[in-house]
């Protein structure tokens, strides 16, 4: 196993075995067509050639397979009303390059180091067991969205990794600060990014490395961290063990998995995975009139202010009359959320909910409002999240041509009978 | 109300017994499961398996929208000109009727790959 807790791990794998094999004794009754109906699960994403697969990966639960090689899997909706923390088991997970991930030889507690180079006065290389005795430890709960997450609901649809909306996932981030490690090797003058490496490496020599850059300011901020545990475990293997960058508020594609090499350099970076890659029109929308290009493009940065409601799927059945509670999510990138409002009536009047315990600003912030569907028939509901900066939600989608950022007002549509 | 072909109990058992080692010993060896998504069988489907499949899993071709002509042309571009796939300039008109004729507009949506 990966780490030092192989012991446990081990005893895990030994309960889902004897769980398995518990199970198959029930399968055992049920008839051929619905043991081969449960080997071939799949799901339908609600958009045109949405149909996934659900594939069960090391660590994880059985999670919707957008793509295998690299591996992009979706977290299923239904996750997001079970905990305020996305489980380890269910978090998603995103690769840009294959073979990926890379291999657990070269991520053992031995052989992994993570280095500081470049413009510093004092290069080092750190384990993690070092990382963990030479600075403060600290916690962080954010929420890891990738910058393509929904990009299936675009119209004009648009090529890239075709998700739905659980492509992120809210997380208690263990680590320490990259600013403390950066301030240990000394910053040389004249520093103006730092750039993030993993061990996932191109299988063609020209294939772009996945090496990204964060300006120095954002790397000093004390947030952005170095991150070895999440919910109180060591990173699963598919979301970066045994280290990965942890930038509160920021789209996922900057929390570099597998980090092992940190260069501070006095020029902004400029490869393939920031430009032209992970880009957004450079406007206050971050959008463009539907299927036209874009004059101008900068890196695309924080997450935009998104709500959802959990509880509820499209076409669930309520009765008339009866109260029941609705509940979901809001979040955004780092403000905090200050408000969010309910509509039963497809946006015409709108309610405001209660909001659940604050885990922080950069966290998923739980919302909950009774509701009691009046009359029988179809009802549009829908969530619009404001942060504390008066930042909120659009009710037409933005577009851009790379399928990022999508933060519309969502519908529910459910029958009340 | 049972299928014609009877699974003897006993073969369940063993079938599954041999699920749950596999399992045991898959997840303890952290292995990936197999890519199971295939390119539609059609006239060109041997240079998409060439051309393509080198670096990622058939899944990201036909988890794609319907793309256009367009589309697809700007895709295989940035393959060869961003990621420098090798595909031979005399390749690519070829490669793009594959692409639009089986995942393009005007095709009929793709089955979901299987799991398993």
């Amino acid at each position: 196993m990966l780490g030092s807790d192989a012991h446990r791990r081990n005893s895990l794998n030994r309960r889902r075995f004897l769980s398995t094999a518990a199970q198959c004794s029930l399968v055992g009754l049920l008839t051929r067509e619905a043991w081969l109906a449960a080997a071939e699960e799949t799901i339908e994403l609600p958009f045109e050639n949405g149909g996934r697969p659900l594939v069960q990966y090391p660590q994880k639960r059985a999670l919707i397979r957008i793509t295998a090689r690299p591996p992009q899997l979706e977290t299923p909706f239904s996750v997001f009303n079970e905990s305020i923390l996305t489980p380890n088991d269910a978090f998603f997970v995103r690769y840009h390059l294959a073979p990926s991930p890379p291999p657990p030889e070269l991520l053992s507690p031995e052989k992994f180091r993570v280095q500081i180079t470049g413009k510093v006065d004092k290069p080092l290389a750190f384990s993690v067991a070092e990382l963990k005795s030479q600075f403060e430890p600290v916690e962080i709960v954010a929420v890891n969205q990738c910058s393509g997450n929904s990009r299936g609901f675009f119209q004009p649809r648009v090529p890239g990794g075709q998700m739905g909306h659980g492509a992120m996932g809210n997380a208690r981030w263990r680590g320490v600060r990259l600013k403390d490690v950066l301030q240990n090797s000394g910053i040389a003058k004249g520093a103006r990014q730092v750039t993030f490496n993993g061990l996932d490496t191109p299988m063609l020599p020209q294939i772009p490395d996945f090496i990204k850059a964060l300006n120095i300011d954002l790397a000093l901020d004390g947030e952005t961290l170095l991150a070895y545990e999440m919910n109180g475990e060591e990173l699963p293997w598919l979301n970066g063990y045994p280290l990965r960058l942890v930038v509160p508020g920021y789209f996922g594609t900057y929390w570099v998995k597998h980090l092992h090499d940190i260069t501070v350099v006095d020029e902004m970076y400029d490869g393939y995975w920031m430009n032209p890659a992970y880009r957004v029109p450079d406007n206050a929308c971050a959008c463009v009139e539907p299927g036209t290009t874009p004059q101008k493009t900068v890196p695309i940065t924080r997450l935009a202010v998104r709500s959802f409601i959990t509880s509820l799927a499209d076409g669930a059945r309520l009765k008339a009359g009866r109260t029941v509670t609705v509940n979901g999510i809001a979040f955004d990138g780092g403000h905090g959320i200050q408000q969010v409002l309910f509509s039963d009536d497809a946006g015409r009047t709108w309610r405001e909910t209660d909001l659940g315990q604050d885990l922080g600003k950069y966290s998923f912030r739980k919302w909950t409002i009774p509701f009691t569907p009046r009359s029988a028939g179809q009802l549009e509901l829908k969530v619009k999240a404001t942060n504390r900066i008066g930042q909120s939600q659009p009710m037409e989608p933005l577009w851009n041509p790379a399928g990022y950022m999508r933060n519309v007002v969502e519908t529910v549509r459910v029958l009340a009978g | 109300m049972f299928s014609a072909r009877k699974i003897s109990w006993p073969t369940v058992s063993f079938a599954c017994l041999t699920t749950a080692v596999l399992l045991y010993a898959a997840d303890f060896k952290l292995t990936l499961p197999p890519e199971t998504a295939r390119l539609k069988p059609a006239p060109g489907a041997e240079l998409a398996t060439a051309h393509c499949l080198l670096c990622h899993s058939a899944d990201y071709i036909s988890t794609q929208p319907r793309l256009s002509r367009a589309a697809w042309k700007a895709s295989v571009e940035k393959m060869r000109q961003k990621y420098g796939a090798p595909i031979p300039a005399d390749k690519i008109e070829p490669l793009l009727d594959y692409l639009v004729k089986n995942y393009g507009q005007d095709t009929a949506p793709t089955k979901p790959a299987k799991s398993k």
